[in-house]
């Protein structure tokens, strides 16, 4: 299938770098200026190519992702890959949303079905899901490659300067669903897949691996340097997937007994960097692996420490 | 099955005040659980003490009818409905509707909700949603499977990423006539589908990526032209 690259983001992939995504997530407010802000730090780490901008995560609504990732890739430089969810909009609000969103600069988009409304803090509200995640990235694909709609009316004037991802969960038991789901959304058009958080070296590994039985699409892996033993069992507690394994979460637990705070950031910070640098190395060598989607909302420190390490020989 | 749940009685005696004779129609057809005779005069009763209790006097006759949504078989009730002032139906929406029409002016009302198109689940003693009559039946590419029906999302290519072993993001708190709460965590539709067909050795249509659907099929009102 045919790739072109609109994005700095789909640029570097092609030219066969290893990238690093952040990610950003805008509240329920009219307010974005800290968001800006961590945009800015994570742009001036000099390392990260680009910056997911959350769309109503857990199905809580905040700001539209569509004006955040507008404004935060305005104002911070940093170029954003602006989230799009089919549980609130039909597929006429979503094409609508993504000729706005090629209009107003942002090349890339991430497909995403959406948590069911049923689990924010709107159970009352209605879902949508006029179309699912496969869907939505065959719609970009389309307006992209063949200049049509949902329908196959025509798209007039400029080109659509789109690049699509799809999302995955690696750590999902059984992952053989799961791969073939990823499966179809790259061959519904799919240009790269960002994964949900996972940290077990060899699921990763294994998904990588099983996944390129059924396309090369490239795949940038989610990880989560956590700052807290509260936040690593939170993890391996509630979210869907994701296993925390035993030998973190018990040094996390020790780390908790160091009473000066100072010096149990230092630990915190030195377990992460050592962990995540041998996670990326060792997924480096998939020939599918092109990346790692770094969530470390409100923990900067580490980011560049990680890439650095996982960039040195 | 169309599967239905009766209204509480306040509601259908607040339809009730202004009438003192009325006729309560059970339906033998597809509603579960059953509304036929028994349950029409059970309710037929409760209505009679229940207008009892609010110093009224409603009399309450008894009937059913073999198919409540078929114009030919609610001609006869014919006499049963000398001096009857209104109708309280057992049957689904679409039996209290035929009555409404085939009877105007008399004021016809529901006794039941019509939940939806299901089973029951024997081992649970459940009755559970099994087709949203979406008009473009999937079954046969989902291993008898609805994914309109049972995926919380009527995904076309799931499993969504709220799917972990087996079981769907979404659940549901159920309360029993007891009013103890519990919560359901249902099995994803698509996780059931992976396995039917992977045990079937059908995995290829697991495989096969799904297009947008013509929602035209299932808008309503919807109608087909039968014979
Ligand atoms: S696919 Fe449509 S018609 Fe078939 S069972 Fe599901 S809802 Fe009913
Ligand atoms: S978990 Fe399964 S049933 Fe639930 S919404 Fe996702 S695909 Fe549908």
């Amino acid at each position: 299938m045919e790739t072109k690259a609109f994005s700095n983001l789909m640029k570097a992939i092609m030219d066969g770098k290893f990238v690093y995504t952040g990610e950003l997530e805008p509240h329920k407010t009219a307010d974005i200026t800290d968001v800006v802000e961590w945009a800015t730090t994570l742009k001036n780490t000099g390392k990260i190519v680009a910056a997911n901008v959350t769309d109503n995560p857990q199905s809580m609504a905040s700001i539209s992702s569509l004006a955040a990732s507008y404004v935060i890739q305005r104002d911070s430089g940093l170029e954003v890959v602006y989230q799009l969810r089919c549980s609130d909009r039909s597929r006429m609000a979503l094409f609508s949303d993504l000729l706005g969103a090629s209009m107003l600069g942002l090349r890339n988009v991430l497909s995403l079905t959406g948590d069911h409304p049923a689990t924010g803090d709107a159970p009352q509200s209605k879902p949508v899901f006029d179309l699912d995640s496969a869907q939505l990235v065959e719609l970009v694909h389309n307006m992209v490659y063949e200049k049509k709609d949902y329908a196959g009316n025509e798209i007039h004037g400029p080109d659509i300067q789109l690049n699509v991802g799809g999302v995955a969960n690696p750590g999902l038991d059984p992952v053989e669903p799961e791969v073939i789901k990823v499966a179809r959304k790259a061959h519904a058009g799919a240009d790269f897949i960002q994964t949900q958080v996972i940290f077990e070296v060899e699921a990763a590994l294994n998904f990588l691996d099983m996944l390129a039985e059924y396309t090369d699409v490239p795949v940038l892996m989610g990880i989560f340097p956590p700052r807290s033993y509260g936040q690593a069992s939170f993890f391996d507690k509630f979210v869907t997937g994701v296993t925390v394994p035993k030998d973190l979460l018990d040094t996390f637990k020790k780390f908790k007994e160091i009473e000066d705070k100072a010096k149990r950031k230092e630990k915190v910070d030195e377990y992460n960097i050592t962990y995540f640098v041998d996670f990326i190395k060792e997924i480096r060598k998939k020939k599918n692996s092109a990346g790692c989607h770094i969530m470390a909302v409100g923990y900067p420190d580490v980011i560049a420490p990680i890439i650095t390490g996982a960039e040195g020989k | 099955m169309i599967i239905v749940e009766q209204k509480p009685l306040e509601e259908i005696l607040g339809y009730l005040k202004p009438y003192k004779k009325v006729l309560v129609v059970g339906c033998d057809g597809c509603t579960q659980p059953p509304r036929s005779l028994r349950e029409a005069k059970s309710m037929a009763m409760q209505v009679e003490m229940g207008s009892k209790l609010e110093k009224k006097d409603i009399t309450a006759k008894a009937t059913t009818l073999v198919k409540q949504c078929c114009k030919d078989s609610v001609a006869g009730l014919g006499e049963m409905l000398e001096g009857v002032e209104a109708i309280v139906s057992m049957a689904c929406g679409a039996g209290v509707q035929t009555l409404a029409e085939a009877f105007h002016p008399l004021p016809v009302f529901p006794a039941q909700n019509t939940m939806f198109i299901g089973s029951a689940e024997h081992n649970q003693g459940d009755l559970v949603e099994k087709c949203q009559a979406c008009g473009d039946c999937l079954l046969g590419y989902t291993g008898g499977i609805c994914p309109v029906a049972l995926c919380a999302k009527g995904l076309m290519n799931g499993p969504c990423g709220g799917c972990y072993q087996g079981k769907c993001e979404v659940t549901k708190e159920v309360t029993d006539d007891q009013g103890n709460v519990t919560t359901i965590q249902n099995d994803c539709a698509w996780f059931m589908i992976y396995e039917r067909l992977r045990d079937q050795g059908r995995l290829d249509l697991f495989k096969t990526y799904r297009p947008m659907r013509d929602a035209r099929v299932s808008s309503s009102p919807r109608s087909i032209k039968w014979a």
